[in-house]
């Protein structure tokens, strides 16, 4: 690809520094910006048609755009609690570029008229929030935060949020309630965080790489960025690879380009001996693709959709021939199961049910009827809860039956061959 | 918030007199204070605050935090419960937490468990009797590129065999 936009000071020694990010060109954009009016720096962000690097992929101007008039203040919410299982990619930004994060924080401020951030990171990335905190610090003795932005005249505070530990506070609302000092209850919507949001005030939550891109956007305008890419799936994405691969990574790739390209970047399979079984292509909440499927599809939005998959959070777990799928779901569910926060009965009772089954049927002591009880137990959680973490178990769950149905039948057969043994014993 | 890494120099007394923030720590707080529309919102900085000078946070704790935040003790109990990184019980000086999520897994992670296993001779989330190690299993650390991995105290451990986990754990002072 020509030009990387989120990882070209990656490779950067002291790139976290800001006199570094500053001889590469950065905290220049934002004077740009801070010369436009608001609403133009936000029509910029929806010509460039970025969508939020979350998960959801919802485009991030119209998601600003939501913002009512209102005498409240306006908060802005960096979501880094990057806990996707297979997703790294907030800590490469906020290890090694923080300043791109901070500068794009500024610009998105401007935009949508806010005077406080917070980015909410979560506990487990501690040497990363040390990291961070410094380069914020920096920010604030340059002048580039604090009472008097660039001697503009307009105030930016932007306060680092630890969490402790619950993968429930990446659900946007959850994350609220979580900095409001709460449990990471999830919330009903609507009403949406950009009506009603933290503190009940108006609140714009993003993922830390939607932040990022934002500056180069401001930098090159909406329409340079939308010509990277394909169709709907605008820019470039950071692509995390993670299991069976030669080299495991991070890769900064235009969207659109097919998965075969990006094993190829990653040295391909681990063994010769055993070639693709199966990819995960966007986190572990979305359905698993075969090998033949993922060799065919291409790594944008609509591309993974019509593969029936998603997008997700770009976090690639690559498996090759000989896993057992039935431990790999076992493990997955026992993560939902984990994490659910429990404040709704179908996901509380369901994560916990599907999961047990999952583990008797490694462990051979599954019954018959426990395949059409883990059906039945998705049936009522798909749709049934205040937010998507269920689903996020079911879509894996029903994926792999479908596709590895005759593992799943085997570790069933496994099952009955041991419960036979034992009656006659 | 302080760097004293967790788990660090345990200061509790039997009748959890001393499990008190020290008046840096309430100065930190209170300079993060007007940071936030409210209080109640110093709950989770507070929490860390206690966890990083005594390591864990005892029930004498949740009500002195409780008064500072100005909160009901049983409000600060629902939220040390409902993370997973706050310890109700002292944890060993050396927190191994051990990824087992899938990236983890497909690569061993179940090999290191049993390892710690075999030379601790202690369950999860236990000290050691010594008071130097304990061993937790942890959900995705974000790290998966390096997988298997842990986190001791708050350092990553990258590209771990037992072997490695091990001679990493002989060198820790």
């Amino acid at each position: 690809m020509s030009e990387p936009i989120l990882s070209r000071n990656f490779g950067v020694p002291g790139s976290h520094r800001l006199a570094t990010y500053v001889e590469r060109g950065g905290w220049r954009t934002f004077r740009k910006a801070l010369a436009m009016p608001p609403e133009q720096v936000v029509g910029e962000v929806k010509k460039s048609g970025l969508r939020g690097r979350g998960g959801a992929g919802f485009p991030t101007g119209m998601k600003w755009g939501f913002l009512p008039p209102t005498d409240k203040p306006i908060y802005l919410c960096v979501n880094a609690d990057e806990s996707e299982p297979g997703t790294f990619k907030d800590r490469y930004i906020l290890d090694l570029d923080p300043h791109l994060l901070i500068e794009g924080i500024v610009i998105t401020c401007w935009a949508i008229k806010s005077s406080d951030c917070f980015i909410y990171i979560r506990g487990e990335y501690e040497s990363s929030r040390r990291i961070l905190q410094a380069a914020i610090e920096e920010a604030y003795t340059a002048g580039y935060l604090g009472p008097n932005v660039d001697g503009k005249g307009w105030r930016l505070d932007v306060t680092l949020h630890k969490g402790a530990g619950a993968y429930i506070c990446g659900e946007e609302t959850g994350l609220l309630e979580s900095l409001e000092g709460k449990r990471g209850y999830p919330r009903i919507k609507p009403p949406f965080p950009a009506v009603v949001g933290l503190f009940g005030c108006p609140t714009i939550v993003n993922n830390v790489e939607t932040i990022a891109a934002v500056p180069w956007i401001l930098e090159h305008g909406g329409e340079a960025y939308a010509a990277i890419g394909v169709g709907k799936s605008t820019g470039t994405k950071l692509w995390c690879v993670s299991g069976h691969v030669a080299k495991p990574g991070l890769h900064e790739l235009p969207l659109g380009e097919p998965f075969a390209e990006l094993l190829r970047l990653c040295g391909g399979m681990r063994d010769a001996g055993r070639p693709l079984k199966a990819v995960i292509p966007g986190g572990s909440s979305v359905p698993v693709l075969t090998a033949a499927e993922a060799m065919a599809v291409n790594l944008d939005y609509e591309s993974l959709a019509a593969a029936g998959s998603m997008l997700g959070s770009a976090g690639l777990i690559v498996m090759e021939e000989g896993t057992d799928m039935v431990r790999a779901l076992a493990v997955l569910t026992r993560f939902y199961a984990d994490e659910s926060c429990g404040q709704c009965t179908p996901c509380r009772e369901g994560t916990s049910w599907v999961n047990d089954i999952l583990w008797r049927l490694v462990e051979g002591a599954a019954s018959p009827p426990d395949l059409d009880l883990v059906q039945g137990l998705c049936d009522n959680m798909l749709g049934k809860t205040i937010c998507v973490l269920a689903d996020a178990m079911v879509l894996p769950v029903r994926s792999f039956l479908k596709k590895f149905q005759p593992e799943f039948e085997a570790a069933m057969a496994r099952s009955r061959a041991r419960s036979a043994a034992a009656t006659h014993a | 918030m302080t760097q004293a890494p967790n788990g660090g120099n345990h200061r509790a007394s039997a009748d959890g007199t001393s499990h008190r923030l020290s008046p840096a720590a309430i100065a930190t707080l209170e300079l993060l204070a007007p940071r936030y529309a409210n209080r109640e919102a110093l709950l989770l900085p507070a929490l860390w605050l206690v966890q990083d000078e005594f390591g864990w946070i005892s029930e004498a704790a949740m009500q002195h935090v409780a008064e500072v935040v100005g909160v009901s003790p049983v409000r600060v109990l629902s939220v040390v419960t409902f993370y997973h990184m706050y310890h109700e019980q002292p944890p060993g000086r050396y927190n191994v937490q051990v990824c087992h999520n899938l990236s983890c897994s497909l690569l061993g992670a179940e090999d290191l468990l049993a390892r710690l296993h075999a030379r601790f001779g202690v369950g999860l989330n236990t000290p050691t009797a010594d008071g130097r190690f304990m061993v937790q299993r942890v959900e995705c650390l974000g790290a998966c590129e390096h997988a298997p991995v842990c986190q001791v105290n708050d350092a990553f451990v990258f590209d771990l065999t037992p072997e490695k986990l091990e001679s990493h754990l002989d060198a820790l002072p």
